[in-house]
């Protein structure tokens, strides 16, 4: 028993540490950021404020907040426009296969993998093309399409699921193909949608790439904002660490509030078509 | 692709005789309700491809679109070019790091994770919120811990030693190649530990995943045979994550290839491109250069190196899978 408490004692050891080491990028975001202007020095970092002043979240606030309403704005409509578009796909690709549609499959999960800088210089032109370039509108389009993918990848083996003889018994029964997705199948997908939603919800409010190259100024999501804001040398660092933290909130809320289905859509989204 | 759904019979499992009877209505239905899709992805990512595999042998570069054939006249160029030599290079040295920190990380906290512990929760929860985070926050708080004048160097000057971190230009076991050095950029080492600090969550989900898979009863089988905990990790339980670690390294191998944002917002290219990637360089060269035709081949070699790994990967996963 002795040699086990020990071990357990190591064990405890080694997890602390780590535990400490992955927090330390937190520590110093929030020191940092509750630091009034004059302590916010580089030898200073580690050093405790010697008072509470949120004037660096004031002024991060006040640089990121119209760009902060740019990302709900594209998060909301992009988030539940692909999660349908993925219970649609994922329901028809486990339930109602037909020839090809493995194949099918496998060609629509190879969208997911690709570097996007593959598809960046047509999707601007095509933006250009029909007047949603620079626009959010054209965000959530982009996020849709590209979302695709993921969202009937997780679906699709969400719906595996559910027993094949429920759909049979419905079809006896004379239930239709949509009456059988109203009916069945969508009163059945409510964890499987909170899993979808979570995970391109973060995704989406994370993205850069898309946001920097398609959107300029006045209609960038936060993400960009926040990187001009490191990116310029005006501004003091107290304010882009409480800006950092300020973009992060919404997806580090979500995880800690429903972390066990982010968790499940990082398992969902990586293994087994 | 259309012409072959509306050809196609659905199988039924319950009835083979009836295999090639008539396409039912809800047949037709189910395809029309996936139809957009597909026509979406088939424009969206292979439209584009191909679009983005023109330009890139196409002369475009300048502001003025240019379709007129350059040959391989841009993938020619950019093999030759210092900074693409430098970005090729700081790319393998970053994937292999990074994949193998991960792995590792994910690996060994899944394993003390996995030991009944009180708090257990706890620490799963420390070492996962990462993946929550933006890579431009990632890339904006490490910016500053890295920094050789504060963050961690400020405990590191107790024991006399001030790495340079990301502005660091050494290359270690360097030697020609190309007109570049090739060997370990150090200052890739900053960008790495701040990747790994964001994806080690990532390996650890998955690995605690596998664990939990593992059914006691094998353990305690091994246990009985007198196995040591050691071995019964080696020979038992590694094994059986083999299937998860092949899914970890692809999926950070994709990662780690088109990286973009984390670089960008942590360290830019810097000094002699020793921080710089394929993915920041086709930004700056296509949006800030207006070098359409150089990004468009930057990026097409960026997919086909993906490929190498992921079409494997999907056909293999998906023959599994029936």
């Amino acid at each position: 028993m002795r040699k086990k408490n020990i071990s357990n004692l190591f064990k405890y050891f080694i997890l602390i540490v780590m535990a400490i080491i992955f927090l330390t990028p937190v520590y110093v975001i929030i020191v940092t950021s509750l630091k009034p202007l004059d302590e916010v020095s580089l030898s200073q970092m580690w050093a405790l404020p010697t008072s509470i002043d949120f004037s660096s979240y004031v002024h991060a606030v006040k640089e990121l907040a119209p760009n902060f309403m740019n990302s709900v704005y594209l998060v909301i409509p992009a988030t539940l426009l692909s999660a349908i578009l993925g219970a649609m796909n994922g329901y028809v690709l486990s339930k109602w296969k037909f020839k090809g549609s493995e194949i099918l499959f496998t060609v629509l999960l190879f969208g997911m993998f690709i570097p996007y800088q593959s598809i960046l210089i047509p999707l601007i032109q095509f933006l250009r093309t029909i007047g949603l370039y620079n626009t959010i509108a054209g965000l959530i389009l982009t996020h849709v399409v590209y979302g695709l993918p993921i969202t009937t990848l997780m679906f699709r083996n969400f719906y595996a699921n559910i027993p094949d003889s429920m759909i049979e018994s419905a079809k006896i029964d004379g239930a239709n193909f949509l009456g059988i997705f109203r009916r069945i199948i969508i009163p059945l997908s409510i964890s499987g949608f909170v899993v979808v939603a979570i995970w391109q919800f973060t995704n989406i409010w994370n993205e850069f790439l898309f946001a920097v190259t398609i959107t300029n100024s006045d209609s960038q999501p936060v993400m960009v904002a926040l990187q001009n804001l490191s990116g310029s040398q005006i501004v003091q660092w107290n304010v882009q660490m409480a800006g950092a933290l300020v973009a992060a909130l919404p997806t580090l809320l979500v995880y800690m509030i429903l972390g066990k289905y982010f968790v499940r859509g990082l398992l969902a989204g990586s293994v087994k078509g | 692709m259309e012409q072959k759904i509306e050809k196609s019979t659905r199988v039924e499992p319950s009835t083979p005789i009836k295999k090639r009877r008539k396409i039912s209505k809800d047949q037709m239905v189910a395809v029309g309700f996936i139809s957009p899709s597909i026509i979406l992805i088939l424009i969206f990512v292979y439209g584009f491809i191909g679009w983005t595999g023109w330009v890139s042998v196409s002369n475009w570069n300048t502001l003025v679109p240019d379709f007129s054939f350059a040959g391989l006249k841009n993938y020619i160029y950019l093999f030759n070019d210092y900074r693409f030599q430098a970005d090729l290079r700081n790319t393998v040295f970053f994937t292999i790091l990074f994949i193998g920190l991960v792995i590792i990380m994910g690996l060994g906290l899944s394993i003390l994770i996995d030991q009944k512990l009180k708090g257990e929760s706890i620490f799963r929860n420390i070492f996962l919120f990462p993946m929550a985070l933006s890579f431009v926050v990632t890339g904006v708080v490490w910016q500053w811990l890295l920094n050789p004048s504060t963050g961690f160097n400020q405990f590191l000057s107790v024991f006399g030693i001030q790495p340079k971190w990301y502005t660091d230009t050494n290359i270690i076991g360097g030697f020609e190649w190309g007109s570049i050095e090739f060997g370990l950029p150090v200052a890739i080492i900053a960008v790495v530990i701040a990747a790994v600090w964001q994806m080690t969550g990532f390996s650890l989900a998955m690995y605690l995943a596998g664990l939990r898979g593992i059914p006691e009863e094998l353990r305690e089988a091994a246990r009985m045979d007198g196995g040591s905990e050691f071995q019964i990790y080696r020979r038992i339980v590694l094994p059986m994550l083999m299937p998860i670690t092949v899914s970890v390294v692809i999926i950070m191998a994709h990662i780690s290839l088109k990286i973009f944002d984390l670089i960008y917002a942590m360290t830019g290219s810097g000094a002699n491109f020793v921080t710089d990637v394929p993915g920041v360089y086709m930004f700056e060269t296509t949006f800030r250069g207006n070098y359409y035709a150089n990004g468009s081949a930057i990026a097409i070699i960026m997919l086909l190196l993906v490929a190498v790994f992921i079409v494997p990967y999907l056909i293999t996963n998906r023959r599994g899978d029936k």
